[in-house]
């Protein structure tokens, strides 16, 4: 028998593909903007890179060339200090969690997270203001380096406690039926088996803060200069495209874009790191 | 193991596996667990009644019983895993060579130590052969590398494994098939060389050669080890153990040697779960 081919069939065929073309279509929507912004970075910024923007310090106004040199010292100690701050932290307070789900302070932690990671990054610029630069009464990488750790912290705690909880309970039987106490089992069977996924979240983590501004604005400062000292302001990419994107003259706009391309050719790498790191872990961990 | 019992294995599967009548009736052996009056209960929902039974030492002993009987519970409380399940009760008393380990201030790393366990679901640590076989020994602080090898090669040997792994220890555990993994966690289990044997339905996953493999291995370790067995296969229990416990319920229905229980049960229930009839 012939299947007959209503009017309800092709409305309903009809409506399917528009559904399609509307998914479609949002897909680009969501595309559009990264694809712009990479355009627009890269065609303004690749012309202006060279080497001397690698090795050079900045020119004084006027003076063209130079280079951002000491940012990009700066930003990959400020990220040093924050890592060194957060994982620790962040993976010890994420193993209290998942050890103990049920205690009062466990959930009072797990709310904090998630707050802390909505708080808008100018905020956390200022706590760290207050806590760690009036003090001391000078801005210092260490107090850059603070903000952006504290700005880690709920991140790298989320995504520990997530694949912690990911770990089969019957792991942690089985250390503990071998006479493992409960922070052996954990140490040495769970976090490891943990491993790969924690270091893609703290690659992660890092990458999000790396390209902050705001909280570095009023803690590390900036510096024109060549300094690697913790205890004195320190120049970092984003401040330092902030700054030279809002100053009048042209060149420093053409080092701005040179910077950003370089900030996001960073991100790039690091995501492909997080892939490669990750891979390599769980080759270990897995057949 | 006497020798009625291949009898009762004819009626299933027949697989290779041979039925070595140990010589003679095995006499009085000394007592590995004693267990009495145990009750186990998660919060008001009391899953074990009333349990009393001897588990002699060095033969293999085996809980029978439909899923739910209590038999994998009963077993679990012999190592105090149970102390991980919040709302679990233990009453009654449970003495293991003697000593009462639910007494308080008993140290249950000790008493884990002491009782090894192998799990339904095989679960290798993420790490090499090599580290999963000696991680028993890594806890209590060996760090000599010649003893970790030696006990490495002891226990792969036990358990069967050595000649299949011998040239690739440092591969990861969660490489080798099923049925290797499973042999790597009694390996694991024997390396702290246990008392006791605990095995929870230790085949359950595994096919039947992987299975073979595993039950002439608790043929052969019982020469050295206590081991009680969790099984849903009614011709392995009747083919590995010495005496069988048939559970119900949440109690003990029957308690006896394995020819008996499975060619003259004395309860009604014992011979229409052995028959086929439910369960």
């Amino acid at each position: 028998m012939a299947i007959q081919i209503t009017a309800h069939d092709r409305r309903r065929k009809v409506l399917s593909r528009l559904v399609e073309v509307a998914c479609a279509g949002s897909v680009m929507l969501a595309l559009a903007p990264l694809a712009l912004v990479l355009y627009f970075v890269l065609s303004q910024g690749l012309p202006a890179l060279s080497l001397a923007f690698f090795t050079n310090m900045p020119k004084p106004v006027g003076e063209p060339g130079g280079g951002m040199a000491n940012a990009m010292i700066g930003t990959l100690i400020l990220l040093g200090l924050a890592g060194a701050l957060a994982v620790p932290v962040g993976i010890a307070c994420a193993v209290y969690l998942a050890e103990y789900p049920k205690r009062r302070l466990a959930q009072a932690a797990t709310f904090a997270a998630d707050i802390l990671n909505g708080v808008p990054s100018i905020v956390i610029g200022i706590f760290a203001y207050v806590i760690a630069v009036l003090p001391f009464r000078r801005f210092s990488a260490l107090a850059g380096g603070f903000a952006l750790g504290v700005m880690m912290i709920p991140i790298v705690v989320r995504t520990t406690e997530e694949l912690l909880a990911l770990v089969p309970p019957s792991l942690r039987e089985g250390a503990l039926a071998l006479g493992a106490t409960r922070g052996r089992a954990t140490w040495s069977v769970i976090l490891p088996a943990a491993l790969p996924g924690i270091v893609t979240g703290v690659l992660v983590a890092l990458a999000r803060v790396a390209g902050e501004t705001a909280p570095l604005l009023f803690t590390s400062f900036n510096n024109q200069f060549w300094s690697v000292r913790l205890d004195k302001p320190i120049a970092s990419l984003t401040v330092q495209i902030f700054t030279y994107a809002i100053a009048p003259y042209e060149d420093w706009h053409r080092q701005a874009w040179a910077g950003a391309s370089v900030l996001i050719g960073a991100m790039l790498v690091f995501s492909v790191l997080a892939r490669t790191v990750t891979r390599r872990l769980e080759r270990m961990h897995r057949p | 193991m006497s020798s009625d019992a291949p009898a009762a294995a004819e009626a299933g599967i027949r697989i290779k596996t041979e039925v070595k009548p140990t010589s003679g009736p095995v006499p009085d052996a000394s007592v590995a667990i004693e267990i009495q009056g145990v009750g186990i209960a998660y919060g008001d929902n009391q899953v074990v009644h009333d349990v009393t039974m001897d588990i002699p030492e060095q033969r293999v002993t085996a809980f029978i019983g439909p899923s739910g009987c209590g038999k994998s519970t009963l077993l679990r409380c012999l190592n105090r895993m149970n102390d991980l399940i919040d709302s679990a009760r233990v009453m009654g008393k449970i003495r293991v060579k003697g000593q009462d380990i639910y007494a308080p201030g008993t140290d249950v790393i000790d008493i884990r130590r002491r009782i090894g366990m192998v799990f339904q679901k095989s679960n290798p640590f993420p790490k090499s052969i090599f580290e999963n076989v000696v991680y028993g020994l890594r806890i209590v602080g060996v760090r000599d590398r010649a003893t970790l090898d030696e006990a490495c090669e002891r226990s792969l040997r036990g358990a069967a494994l050595w000649e299949e792994v011998r040239d690739r220890l440092k591969d990861s555990a969660l490489s080798l098939s099923g049925g290797q993994q499973q042999r790597v966690c009694i390996a694991r289990a024997i390396a702290v060389e246990p008392e006791i044997l605990l095995m929870d339905e230790p085949c359950s996953a595994l096919d039947p050669i992987a299975t073979v493999k595993i039950e002439e291995l608790i043929y052969a370790l019982k020469e050295k080890y206590t081991i009680v067995i969790v099984t849903h296969n009614l011709q392995q229990a009747a083919r590995v153990s010495d005496r069988t416990a048939f559970f119900w319920l949440g109690r003990l229905v029957e308690y006896g040697s394995t020819s008996d229980v499975f060619t003259k049960p004395r309860e009604k229930l014992t011979e229409d779960y052995i028959t086929g009839r439910f369960g």
